[in-house]
């Protein structure tokens, strides 16, 4: 049983909301300095396996926020406690804490855009982001692809990825057997 | 097209969740345009931009902004939970479940092949983004420079996204919003 302070570790999470630029994947150093470095609330495999889990799994990323609540939950629960009791009440106070602020920030913001969409100042936002949102999409499809690979040759990731790229830019199949097939490869150790 | 109810909203975005493994940003673009033609290419664009400036994970921020378009407050709320219900309690059910599995050799090699899988549906989405760009007011050359520039930053430079939004976004906000001055006169 570990003892973690629920207040400060959600006043954290709260504050951490409003620094995800760009996607919750961004704060993930400073949740690693704060629960790993800091305060030992968690080990550095529960830190890592968490995030692997949550990208893998099906769903935003951003569930990796649930899942490092529970391990903390679960770590805090004393024997003989229900632990998976103590993993929802981790999990709840990690994500509430870590969507709240942005969540009411984008609300509010985009309804202003919305209303005030005929603007200058707003429509210029629009069209001078829209080949910048287009290359960040290239950057971030980049950076996965750039995951150092285990397989004795390491273009093999890469030619799985031009390979969905060209199967999703030019024909309709469905992403799902797309997925399918790049599991199996990575299960027989090709990837 | 557009949501026919709250609940369509929840489920619609519950369904397209779902599919997204390895992350929704890759599969969003396809459900919403392609699919649902709930928006348009340049009208997920202008969304997109919003939903990526704006802190807090972007498929969450751009549900929220679609479902409160559609159905107000109630429907922001639809949408979002649509969102991050049934994957929240899938993800913390498989740990729950085989906490061990993740260090087998052959789920990490499984883990790995989607994780490339994914990178390509991404890049597949951003080029086919590429053709809404030729009605860009910014014109397609500025467009190109822009969008390689934003490249650079990232991939070379490997610079945080607010530095990126700076160095890039505050000039290409300053070359619209000029061009799209420019053009309102021309036409009074």
């Amino acid at each position: 049983m570990m003892a973690i302070e629920w207040g400060p570790l959600f006043a954290h999470f709260l504050s951490l909301s409003l620094m995800a630029i760009g996607g919750a994947i961004t704060t993930v150093p400073d949740m690693h300095r704060y629960l790993v470095e800091q305060q030992h609330w968690l080990t550095q495999s529960q830190f890592t396996s968490s995030i692997a889990i949550a990208q893998a799994a099906p769903g935003p990323n951003v569930t990796f926020v649930a899942l490092l609540g529970w391990n903390l939950g679960i770590n805090a629960a004393a024997s003989g406690q229900i632990a998976w009791l103590w993993g929802l009440l981790g999990a709840l106070t990690t994500m509430v804490g870590f969507l709240l602020p942005s969540t009411v920030l984008t609300f509010l913001a985009a309804r202003w855009c919305q209303k005030n969409r005929e603007r200058l100042g707003v429509r210029a936002f629009k069209t001078g982001l829209a080949p910048v949102v287009v290359a960040l999409l290239v950057a971030t499809g980049w950076i996965l692809a750039s995951t150092p690979s285990a397989a004795s040759a390491p273009w093999h990731p890469w030619l799985l990825s031009a390979a969905a790229m060209l199967l999703v830019w030019r024909t309709r199949l469905h992403l799902l057997w797309i997925l399918t097939a790049g599991a199996l490869l990575g299960w027989f150790g090709w990837v | 097209m557009r949501p026919t109810s709250k609940f369509d909203l929840f489920w619609s975005f519950s369904l397209l969740a779902l599919q997204g493994f390895g992350g929704v940003q890759a599969i969003v673009q396809r459900e919403l345009i392609e699919k649902k033609q709930w928006l348009t290419k340049e009208a997920f664009m202008e969304d997109w931009a919003v939903a990526q400036v704006l802190p807090g994970p972007n498929v969450v921020n751009l549900s929220l902004m679609i479902g409160d378009r559609h159905f107000g407050t109630a429907g922001a709320l639809a949408a979002m939970a649509g969102m991050l219900c049934f994957p929240s309690v899938i993800v913390l059910a498989l740990v729950a479940i085989f906490s061990g599995l993740a260090d087998l050799p052959q789920v990490q090699g499984a883990l790995r092949g989607m994780g490339a899988v994914a990178a390509g549906l991404i890049t597949a989405a951003a080029l086919k983004l590429i053709p809404a760009l030729r009605k860009n007011p910014m014109g397609l050359a500025a467009c190109a420079l822009l969008a390689l520039l934003t490249l650079a930053c990232v991939v070379l430079l490997h610079l945080a996204l607010v530095w990126v939004l700076l160095l890039t976004g505050l000039p290409a906000y300053g070359w619209a919003y000029w061009q799209l001055r420019q053009r309102a006169a021309k036409s009074e």
